[in-house]
């Protein structure tokens, strides 16, 4: 007969190939004895914080491993990058940790620490890696407000990678041309805005960008609404009470309906997509006056040749001044200035297999020697969880030491709680409200209203 | 339609069915009702109540139906719906493929191929297109039309997306009616010609009834397919201010930004639900094309030449 | 509604217009269709590419850099794995049942299908994401080719069943009952005469299967782990500054190279097997 067999063996042989194909390649580990320990990162070589992934792939990894090969131990170190949105890597790391896997070191945002740790997902240091972790060398290195960032209910869970500081960045060569001075220092929301009337004759120019809107997310809470809440005194979280609707909120939407209501803003810029990409290309390309940003602006974005939208000129053209409160004296704790703080940080995974290895390993990375090691290979200064690292580093930029000495001791940190983050879009709600034109007292009420949704109530609100 | 004329039996069936129903039971049902559960709790990614998530019955879709934003999505979607893929992609498939049925050679294969591109092409690629296209500076259609500053995404988000998921998708429409109008004898046609029917009646009276079973089955799968489509949030993330936070973006927004996974389960429920009211309408239609056409069914055959 | 015939002049200028408004329309929709990839024609080789067309300043640099990129290549061959993987899947189990539900009445057959096509939608959405990743964790699948294969498999079962069963219902039943006469098996009939009668079906199948895995982002995000094993569309999203800016000149380049096996693949089967629904009655 012609007609054979063929089509059962063809279908199976292709199911099989298909199988065999897929399956190549699943991860095996070795019973020789030696300790295997991955450790993974939003990095990746070639891609998102490439410095940081290479830092791991060819520094840390070799000098650990070869450090534990002399002491008489095999250990393997595997590194798993990621290159993605932060909240994409938040659901993988919650997903993993969820099922009892993943990596034994974790690089998270210090502020999903709370969220983890309430989830179970994470747990203190020293339970999961016993003494060892109380007698570190590091923790007297590590400023306690910076020490925070790890910290959660009194709990260490993490040891803090750095931090950073938020500024008002100008452009001196624009305030010049505006009449206003090279050294710029406002004392009040006022002088701000006066800044940006001056500006405001300049043709082509956005006298202030203040992020608003959805469209940039956590950029905004984090670079408008937070300081200019700290600014008026109050803190989103504070005594276990959420800050409602009240006075501060609405002087914090006043000031945005300031600058939004009066052309010193543009309002298009804030929601757009990709709007904080163009304010950054906009403000290298001196079209804009007056941007709050963190340190992070001026690392990498309008760093000359490394940045994403370089300024060559930057050190002459680019002044940067604290953010005064609303007046001075206004601010939280009574300060005339403020500032937001954030950093990353590294947790241990609780079940890890190998935990006492992985704190070694998380130790080592946190070394003196290591910090150093990670900020020369990216030739790159930063704001490191070390003080003596940071004494030694931040000597050579005055921007970053401006931020060291001035910003960080009245800076403050948002609350580490798993409903901040929804707080947090409301707030950047209300001050898209306040660009499309709502009064400030409206997206006042409407925030407050979404406030109690989200936190159970208007017991749990003050202000 | 056919008997068993392969001698298949229902033994034999069930066992060229049940690889793919393994599958689906597998990778396809047992997640489906897993979040469908989920929906009925008050489940987050992480927090307290990722540790202990507690039953909550209908809770979630009582706040989600209740709540403005979800109402807003709603009818963006729908909007989004029948503007890209019932008018969009379906009309505008129909149109190509009605142009295009007689000509063979090199113009039916640019346009063709163009299509067919612009629905292969990786989604995160065409974003990037999108928005050079439609970009406020310097975008390729205000350099077009001589309107610079026209910020077309956020002054006209969902025209801007109810566009792109037409030229997104038209190909899917576009092949199916191609195929669909070879089954139009031309000689009908002709007569109808002869007999001085205007292409509007031609279409109504010998071309319709001939494809409505496709029109339906099309229509079906294309409005599914857009009620779930992604892709938008890569020109727009749903903005500006939400007005163009389509469904798919809304629980993405809810379930992965916030990590309510239980309100997000919710909400793709519901959306199944919506689908299944357009699905049970477009059954009825077929279900009347069938008893309507059952004595023409016949010898259609092997029309065209 | 049936008048007379117009006269021969008033007929030849109208046949004249419609000639014209189709080539119009004809326009248009080439101008359409071809506008927005511009981007991906010129961005590639410009010196400085942004998020709009120019004409660029000429320069294969970016090619260069993005081949110097340890993940680039090799997640294009991880897509083909797992993009092939799972059209391979789909393709022979949809033929296999579609056909077995075409030829056999099964009562509520219909109404299966269309429950698991509305199935299909909750799954690829983002809300099932705990629900697949918990399964694919306690079915060893995490980080596996495998995994993608199976998953994307699954939502995509229920739609290719659905239509092409709508080419196997279209299929003339005569030659599968003369070769029953021969003596011919089930299998063998469906692979010497039915697969042939819907090729171009299949081929369809297989390319839209494809595309859709292909362009997958966070379903594979969130099973693969090991960047060897990623595929294109999750090495793309790495292009991206710490602080989310995209690095154009790499993201152009790789948006070029990723894009490009699609097309081939397109073209290579167009060509190959004709590229059309209802294959079956064609011609």
């Amino acid at each position: 007969m012609r007609l054979t067999r063929r089509p059962a063996k063809t279908l199976a042989a292709l199911a099989a190939s298909t199988l065999v194909l897929a399956a190549c390649g699943s991860g095996g580990g070795s019973d020789d004895g030696s300790v295997t320990l991955t450790i993974t990162a939003n990095a990746i070589s070639g891609g998102k914080n490439a410095n940081g992934a290479d830092w791991i792939k060819t520094w840390v990894i070799p000098r650990f491993e070869a450090a534990q090969k002399a002491a008489g131990r095999q250990v393997h170190v595997l590194f798993q990058p990621n290159g993605v949105d932060d909240e994409q890597y938040k659901t993988k790391m919650a997903l993993d940790l969820k099922s009892k896997r993943g990596a034994d070191i974790i690089d998270m945002d210090g502020i999903w620490i709370g969220e983890f740790a309430q989830a179970g997902y994470i747990k203190p240091l020293s339970e999961t890696a016993g003494a060892a972790v109380d007698s570190w060398e590091g923790w007297t290195q590590i400023p306690q407000a910076v020490q925070g960032l790890g910290i959660f209910e009194g709990k260490k869970y993490a040891l803090p990678v750095g931090t950073d500081g938020r500024v008002l960045y100008y452009n001196k060569a624009l305030f010049k041309k505006a009449g206003l001075p090279a050294e710029w220092q406002p004392k009040s929301w006022q002088e701000i805005i006066d800044a940006g009337n001056a500006l405001k004759k300049l043709p082509g120019v956005t006298p202030i960008q203040i992020n608003a809107g959805t469209a940039m997310g956590e950029a905004t809470t984090m670079q408008g609404a937070l300081p200019l809440l700290a600014g008026a005194g109050a803190e989103v979280h504070t005594g276990g009470k959420w800050t409602g609707g009240g006075q501060a909120v609405k002087a914090v939407l006043g000031f945005y309906q300031q600058i939004y209501g009066s052309g010193l803003g543009d309002p298009q810029l804030q929601q757009e997509a990709k709007g904080r990409d163009k304010s950054f290309l906009e403000f290298s390309e001196n079209k804009i006056g007056i941007l709050a940003e963190g340190d992070y602006f001026w690392r990498s974005v309008i760093a000359p040749d490394i940045g994403v939208a370089p300024m060559a000129d930057r050190d002459d053209v680019v002044g940067y001044a604290m953010i005064p409160a609303r007046q001075p004296g206004g601010g939280i704790r009574g300060q005339d200035f403020v500032s937001m703080s954030g950093g990353s940080a590294r947790v241990l995974n609780p079940f890890s297999e190998n935990a006492a290895a992985a704190w070694e390993l998380l130790a080592f990375m946190h070394s003196a020697e290591a910090t150093e090691a990670e900020l020369a290979m990216a030739d790159e200064a930063r704001i490191t969880a070390r003080t003596d690292v940071n004494d030694k580093v931040l000597a050579d930029d005055p921007m970053l030491g401006f931020i060291s000495e001035k910003v960080l001791p009245l800076t403050a940190y948002r609350p580490p709680l798993a409903v901040y983050p929804q707080v947090s879009t409301a707030l950047q709600e209300a001050t898209a409200a306040i660009v499309s034109g709502t009064s400030p007292d409206e997206a006042a009420a409407t925030y407050q209203r979404k406030l109690e949704g989200l936190v159970g109530g208007a017991g749990n609100t003050a202000g | 339609m056919s008997g068993d004329a392969a001698g298949l039996g229902r033994g034999r069936a069930a066992a060229f069915v049940l690889p793919a129903l393994v599958l689906i039971g597998v990778f396809l049902v047992f997640p489906a009702l897993w979040t469908i559960y989920l929906g009925l709790t008050d489940y987050r990614l992480t927090g307290l109540a990722a540790a202990d998530p507690q039953v909550v019955g209908l809770d979630n879709y009582t706040t989600a139906i209740g709540d403005e934003r979800f109402q807003g999505s709603l009818w963006l979607t729908v909007q989004f719906v029948i503007g890209s893929a019932i008018i969009g992609q379906a009309g505008l498939g129909f149109a190509i493929a009605w142009t295009m049925r007689d000509r063979r050679g090199p113009v039916r294969r640019v346009v063709e191929g163009l299509v067919l591109l612009s629905w292969i092409l990786p989604g995160s690629v065409v974003a990037f297109l999108w928005i050079a296209l439609l970009d406020r500076d310097g975008g390729t259609l205000n350099t077009l039309l001589g309107t610079p500053e026209n910020a077309w995404l956020l002054d006209n988000p969902m025209l801007s997306i109810i566009v792109f998921n037409t030229w997104r998708g038209t190909a899917f429409s576009m092949m199916l009616y191609a195929a669909a109008l070879e089954n139009v004898p031309p000689s009908h046609l002709e007569t109808a010609r002869l007999a001085g029917a205007s292409t509007f009646q031609q279409l109504r009276d010998v071309v319709l009834p001939r494809i409505k079973g496709h029109v339906l089955t099309n229509l079906l799968l294309i409005s599914l397919w857009t009620f779930n489509d992604f892709t938008p949030f890569l020109l727009t993330a749903g903005g500006p201010e939400g007005r163009s936070e389509i469904l798919p973006v809304y629980v993405y927004n809810v379930a992965i930004g916030d990590g309510q996974l239980g309100v997000g389960a919710a909400v793709s429920f519901l959306i199944l639900a919506i689908n299944l009211v357009f699905a049970l309408a477009y059954l009825r239609l077929i279900r009347g094309r069938n008893r309507a056409e059952a004595p023409l069914q016949a010898p259609s055959g092997r029309g065209g030449g | 509604m049936n008048g007379p015939m117009a006269p021969t002049g008033r007929r030849y200028v109208g046949h004249l217009l419609s000639r014209l408004a189709l080539t119009a329309l004809l326009a248009v929709v080439l101008a359409f269709f071809a506008l927005p990839m511009l981007w991906l024609a010129t961005a590639p080789f410009d010196a400085t590419p942004g998020i709009h067309v120019s004409l660029p300043e000429f320069t294969l640099a970016n090619f260069g850099a993005i081949l110097d990129n340890p993940y680039a290549l090799g997640s294009l061959a991880n897509s083909v794995i797992q993009a092939g993987g799972a059209a391979a899947l789909v393709v022979v189990l949809s033929a296999l049942a579609a056909y077995a539900l075409s030829r056999v009445r099964v009562p509520g057959r219909d109404a299966l299908l269309y429950l698991l096509l509305l199935m299909s939608s909750i799954v690829t959405g983002t809300a099932a994401m705990v629900p697949i990743f918990e399964l694919a964790n306690r079915l060893n699948l995490i980080d596996t080719h495998l995994g993608v294969i199976l998953v994307t498999s699954g939502g995509l079962l229920p739609a290719a069943i659905f239509i092409l069963k709508d080419f196997m219902d279209g299929t003339p039943t005569s030659y599968e009952e003369s070769a029953r006469v021969f003596g011919a098996g089930p299998l063998q009939i469906l692979w010497h005469i039915v697969v042939p009668l819907v090729r171009p079906g299949l081929a369809t199948i297989a390319v839209w299967a494809v595309a859709g895995v292909w362009g997958g982002f966070l379903l594979q995000f969130i099973l693969i782990r090991d960047p060897e094993r990623a595929p294109g569309s999750v090495i793309l999203y790495t292009l991206y500054t710490e602080g989310g800016q995209p690095n154009l000149s790499l993201i152009a380049a790789f948006s070029l190279l990723y894009s490009l096996p699609v097309v081939v693949m397109y073209l290579f089967v167009s060509t190959k097997y004709g590229f059309r629904f209802h294959g079956g009655i064609k011609r």
